[in-house]
C-alpha cells in the first residue's frame, strides 16, 4: 500500500471490458453481453446542486464511473451587464462592472478603470496606485479564502470552511473601514480611488497580516498532509501545459502546471514593478498543485500588502484633471468650479475621443481583460470582458474526461469558476 | 506591442504572402491593430502564429463589436499575445450586415426583431443566409470555442467550421441577438410616484 | 392623573426567593407534588406556574419558526453574503437554521440570493414547486426583489413575477445582519404576528401612496379634491 505522500496512483483500475471477461469466467453460461453504447449514462448535474459553485449545469456522459464526456451549460445567471453598460456613462458603469466576478470585484474595477484611463490618457497619482495595489491584493486574499473554504466544504472538510470565513470577515472589515462597504465597494474611480484610507487603517492591516499568516499556517496544517485530501487531489485533473495554453487558460491553473505567467510581473501595471514578490509555480498540475499555488499566493499577497504599507507615498489619491475626475467631496463646499465639474461629470459624464482599448489585468482567477470602444460620446459604445472563468471552463472537459465522477466535484472546485464572471 | 513601423512591416509581409489580407493598420493609444479582410482571417492568424519572429501563440480573447452607424457594421476582434516578448496585437476582421444589402422592398424583418413574418411553429432563428459569416479559428486556437459561441449568441455572426455553434448564455430558444446596437436594452420602466396613477394596481 | 402602582405578581425564580418562608413553602409543595400529594387548588396553582397552555397551532408555528431548514440556493453575489451568515461571526444557527439542506424536498425556506436571469427563472420555479408545504421564500438583495440595478433583457425584474415571496431584503448585497433581520421577521410572520411596520403602530393604514384616491382607501374630501387637482395639473 503506497504511503499517502507518494501515491499519485489510484487503486487498480479495471476497465469495463476486463470486468466483463472476469465475470464471464466465474459465471459460465451467463451472458453479460451489453453493447458499449448501452452502458453510457448521461447525468445532468443541474443548475442547482450541492456543490457551492454557483449555477453551473454539467451534462456528464458516464460509462460506469468514468466520465467520457462533459458539456457545461452556462447562462443561468446571465445579467446583460455588457449591454447595460452601453446605456450608462463611464463613471456610472463602475458598479455594473464590479458585479460580474463577484469575488474579485476590485480586479474587475481595475481592468475597466485602467482601460478608460488608457483611453483618455490619464495618469493616476502614485498614492492612488499604491492604494489600488493594496486593495487588489486584499481582494486576492479574500477570493482565495472563499475559494479554500468552499472547496474544502465540497471535499467534506467543514471546519476549514468556518475558519476561512472567519478570516474572510476580517478582510471584509478592512474593506469596510476604507471603502464603507463589504462587497462591491465602487472604490476605484477613473483617475484614482474614491477616498483616502482613514487613520488607524495601517495599524489594523498590520495586525491583520499577522493574523492571516497564522491563519494560513493553520489551513496548511489542516490540509497539507491530510491523507484524505491528498488521496483526493493528488494526480487528479492533470492537463498538460501546452494544452492549457491552447485552451487559453491563465492564472493559478496555468501556474500550477509549471508556467510562470503572471500579468503582475509581465506587464507591470500600477505599482507592481516597485514591489518585490514571487510567483508560485507548481510542478505536476494536479488538484494538489493548484491548492498549493493558491495558498502560496495568499502568502505572497500578504507580503505585497506589507510592502505597500511600508512604501506608501504621500500625495493625492485622485488625479487632478477635473474634466474627467470627480473632485473630492471636501472641495465641493469651497470651490465653485469643483461644483460645476462635479455636476457636469455626474449628470452628463465626460466625453472620450473615439478609440478602442484592451486592458488585461491579473485577477485571482487569471487574465481579465476589458475591451472598451469609445465613440466620442459620454457612454461607452461597447464594453466586453474577457473573463478568466469563462475561458478556464473550457479546460474542465479535459480535466475530467477519463477520471471518475467522484473526482468531478473536486476538479471543479480546484478550477475555481465564478459563475457571475462566466455569465456576465 | 509592435510599434507603428513594426506594424507596417507586418502588413507588408502578410500581404506579400496572401495579397489583400490586411487592409489597414492602426496604432492608437499604444495598442497595435491590424484590420483584416474577413475572408482571409484564417490565413492571417495562421501566419501570425507560425512565422518565426512573430509567433503570436496565445489567443487572449475573441470578441465581437457592433459599430452600428459606421460601415462595415460588425467586427470580430482577436487579441493575440506573444508571451516571450510580451507583445499584444489586435486583429480586426470587419463584416458587413447582409440583411441590409437585401433589395429594398423585400419584406425581410430586421435582424433582432421577433420574426413574425415567418410561419409560426418553425424555429425561432432567422434564416441563416441573412447573418454575417466568418471562418472559425477553433482548430487553430481551441480557446475560441466558447468565445465564438458567445459572439454568435450575442451578435448573430455565424462561424463556419465551428463544431458546436449554438447559444451559450441566452436560453436556447431566444429570438434576437441581444448585444447588437439596435436591440433594445429591455427591462421595465420604473414606476415613480407620479406614474402610479397611470399604472392602476401596480402593486399586485 | 393618579397613577396606581401595583406590585406585580411575579413568580419569583427559584434562585431568588423573596423570603425564606416562601422558599420553604415551595419546597414543601414540590415534595408533595413528587409524592403525588398535591391536590385541589394547590395542584392548580402549581401547574399554572409551570406549564404553558396554548393552542396546537401556536406550538406548531413556534416549532416551525425556530427550526427552519433553508435550501442551499445561491445564485450570485448575495450567495457569498448568505454563506457569511452561516459563518461564525453572523451565525444564523443561533436562530435555528443550522441545517442547510441541499434537496428542495427537505427544505423549508428558499433564500433567493442573487439575480434571477430569464434562463434560471423556470428552474427556480420548479425548485420552489418541489418544496413541500409549509414553505417560505426570502428574496435577498435588490436583484431578486425588483431586478436591482439590472433593468435589462436578461434579468427578471423581481422574483415576485413568478413565485410568491414572503420577505424582501434590500441591499446590494445586504449585510449578513440585514439577512438575519429578515430571517427574524420571517420567524415572526410564521408565528402569526407579522410586523406590520410603522403604519400599524400609528394607525396610518390607508395613507399608502397606492391607496390614496384608490379603490381601497377613503381619503378625506379635501384630500381627494387636492389630489384630483394635482392630477389635473400633471395632466395624468
Amino acid at each position: 500500500m503506497a504511503t499517502p505522500l507518494e501515491s499519485g496512483l489510484r487503486d487498480e483500475e479495471v476497465t469495463v471490458g476486463e470486468l466483463r471477461e472476469r465475470l464471464a469466467d466465474r459465471l459460465p453460461g451467463a451472458s453479460i453481453e451489453l453493447a458499449p453504447e448501452q452502458e453510457m449514462m448521461t447525468v445532468n448535474m443541474g443548475p442547482h446542486h450541492p456543490a457551492t459553485h454557483g449555477v453551473l449545469r454539467l451534462i456528464v456522459d458516464l460509462e460506469g464511473e468514468v466520465v467520457k464526456d462533459l458539456k457545461p451549460v452556462v447562462g443561468y445567471v446571465h445579467t446583460g451587464i455588457e449591454k447595460s453598460i452601453e446605456t450608462m456613462t463611464y463613471w456610472k458603469a463602475i458598479p455594473f462592472v464590479e458585479r460580474m466576478d463577484y469575488l474579485a470585484y476590485f480586479s474587475n474595477m481595475e481592468s475597466y478603470c485602467g482601460a478608460v484611463e488608457k483611453l483618455i490618457g490619464l495618469e493616476i497619482p502614485r498614492r492612488a496606485q499604491y492604494l489600488r495595489v493594496l486593495h487588489l491584493e486584499l481582494n486576492r486574499l479574500h477570493s482565495h479564502l472563499v475559494w479554500l473554504g468552499t472547496s474544502a466544504l465540497d471535499l467534506g472538510a467543514m471546519g476549514v470552511y468556518f475558519y476561512c470565513f472567519r478570516d474572510r470577515d476580517r478582510v471584509l472589515d478592512m474593506f469596510e473601514m476604507s471603502t464603507g462597504q463589504r462587497m462591491h465597494t465602487r472604490y476605484f474611480q477613473i483617475g484614482g480611488v474614491a477616498e483616502d484610507i482613514p487613520a488607524g487603517f495601517e495599524k489594523k492591516i498590520r495586525e491583520l497580516i499577522v493574523t492571516l499568516n497564522t491563519g494560513i499556517d493553520q489551513y496548511e496544517a489542516l490540509l497539507d498532509r491530510n491523507e484524505i485530501f491528498l488521496h483526493r487531489t493528488k494526480g487528479i485533473g492533470i492537463v498538460s501545459r501546452e494544452r492549457l495554453l491552447e485552451l487559453g487558460v491563465t492564472g493559478p491553473l496555468l501556474r500550477a502546471s509549471g508556467d510562470a505567467w503572471d500579468l503582475r510581473k509581465e506587464s507591470g501595471y500600477l505599482a507592481y514593478p516597485e514591489i518585490e514578490f514571487d510567483v508560485p509555480v507548481g510542478t505536476v498540475g494536479d488538484g494538489y498543485d493548484r491548492y498549493r499555488v493558491r495558498l502560496t499566493e495568499m502568502r505572497e499577497s500578504l507580503k505585497i500588502i506589507e510592502q505597500c504599507l511600508d512604501g506608501m507615498p504621500e500625495g493625492p489619491w485622485l488625479a487632478d484633471d477635473r474634466k474627467y475626475v470627480l473632485p473630492p467631496r471636501s472641495e465641493l463646499s469651497t470651490s465653485m468650479e469643483s461644483l460645476i465639474h462635479h455636476f457636469k461629470l455626474v449628470t452628463e459624464g465626460f466625453r472620450v475621443a473615439p478609440g478602442e482599448v484592451y486592458n488585461p489585468v491579473e485577477s485571482p482567477r487569471g487574465e481579465i481583460g476589458c475591451f472598451v470602444l469609445a465613440d466620442g460620446s459620454s457612454k461607452p459604445a461597447r464594453v466586453h470582458f474577457r473573463e478568466p472563468s469563462f475561458v478556464n471552463l473550457q479546460a474542465l472537459r479535459d480535466m475530467t474526461v477519463g477520471e471518475y465522477v467522484a473526482d468531478l466535484i473536486q476538479t471543479l472546485a480546484m478550477l475555481d469558476p465564478i459563475l457571475g464572471g462566466i455569465d456576465r | 506591442m509592435p510599434d507603428a513601423p513594426g506594424l507596417e512591416l507586418i502588413l507588408a509581409e502578410i500581404n506579400r504572402d496572401t495579397p489583400g489580407a490586411v487592409i489597414d493598420t492602426s496604432f492608437d493609444r499604444e495598442q497595435a491593430a491590424l484590420i483584416v479582410d474577413a475572408t482571409q482571417i484564417r490565413s492571417t492568424i495562421t501566419w501570425l502564429r507560425d512565422t518565426p519572429g512573430h509567433e503570436y501563440t496565445f489567443l487572449s480573447s475573441v470578441h465581437g463589436v457592433d459599430y452600428l452607424p459606421n460601415e462595415p457594421r460588425f467586427a470580430v476582434h482577436y487579441e493575440l499575445l506573444n508571451r516571450e516578448r510580451h507583445e499584444r496585437l489586435r486583429v480586426k476582421a470587419l463584416l458587413s450586415d447582409p440583411a441590409v444589402e437585401t433589395e429594398a422592398g423585400s419584406d425581410v424583418p430586421p435582424i433582432g426583431a421577433p420574426d413574425e413574418s415567418r410561419p409560426s411553429g418553425g424555429t425561432s432563428e432567422p434564416a441563416t443566409q441573412l447573418l454575417p459569416h466568418i471562418d472559425s479559428v477553433v482548430d487553430l486556437f481551441p480557446t475560441a470555442d466558447f468565445q465564438e459561441r458567445e459572439i454568435y449568441d450575442f451578435f448573430g455572426i455565424v462561424f463556419d467550421g465551428h463544431p458546436d455553434l449554438r447559444r451559450i448564455l441566452m436560453p436556447d430558444d431566444y429570438v434576437g441577438w441581444p448585444q447588437r446596437r439596435d436591440f433594445p436594452v429591455g427591462g421595465e420602466p420604473v414606476i415613480f410616484t407620479k406614474d402610479e396613477v397611470t399604472n392602476p394596481g401596480w402593486w399586485q | 392623573m393618579e397613577i396606581e402602582r401595583q406590585k406585580l405578581r411575579v413568580h419569583a425564580p427559584l434562585d431568588q426567593p423573596s423570603s425564606p418562608e416562601e422558599l420553604r413553602a415551595r419546597q414543601l409543595r414540590a415534595r408533595d407534588l413528587l409524592r403525588g400529594d398535591l391536590e385541589g387548588s394547590d395542584l392548580d396553582a402549581y401547574v399554572e406556574e409551570r406549564v404553558a397552555t396554548t393552542t396546537l397551532e401556536k406550538v406548531l408555528n413556534s416549532a416551525r419558526a425556530n427550526s427552519i431548514f433553508p435550501a442551499t440556493f445561491g445564485l450570485a453575489c448575495c450567495a457569498i453574503e448568505m454563506m457569511s451568515t452561516v459563518s461564525p461571526r453572523y451565525d444564523i444557527a443561533r436562530f435555528g437554521a443550522e441545517a442547510f439542506r441541499a434537496s428542495p424536498r427537505q427544505a423549508d425556506l428558499l433564500i433567493l440570493s442573487g439575480r434571477v436571469s430569464i434562463k434560471m427563472a423556470p428552474v427556480i420555479r420548479r425548485i420552489y414547486d418541489q418544496m413541500l408545504e409549509p414553505k417560505w421564500a426570502i428574496s435577498m438583495g435588490a436583484c431578486s426583489s425588483s431586478g436591482g440595478m439590472f433593468s435589462n433583457y436578461a434579468v427578471v425584474q423581481g422574483a415576485d413575477k413568478f413565485m410568491p415571496v414572503d420577505v424582501h431584503v434590500p441591499g446590494c448585497p445586504p449585510r449578513p445582519e440585514a439577512l438575519i433581520y429578515a430571517f427574524n421577521k420571517l420567524q415572526e410572520k410564521i408565528k402569526g404576528n407579522p410586523e406590520q411596520g410603522w403604519r400599524s403602530r400609528y394607525q396610518a393604514h390607508g395613507t399608502e401612496e397606492w391607496a390614496r384616491g384608490g379603490a381601497g382607501s377613503k381619503p378625506s374630501e379635501e384630500a381627494a379634491e387636492a389630489y384630483a387637482k394635482a392630477r389635473e395639473v400633471l395632466g395624468a
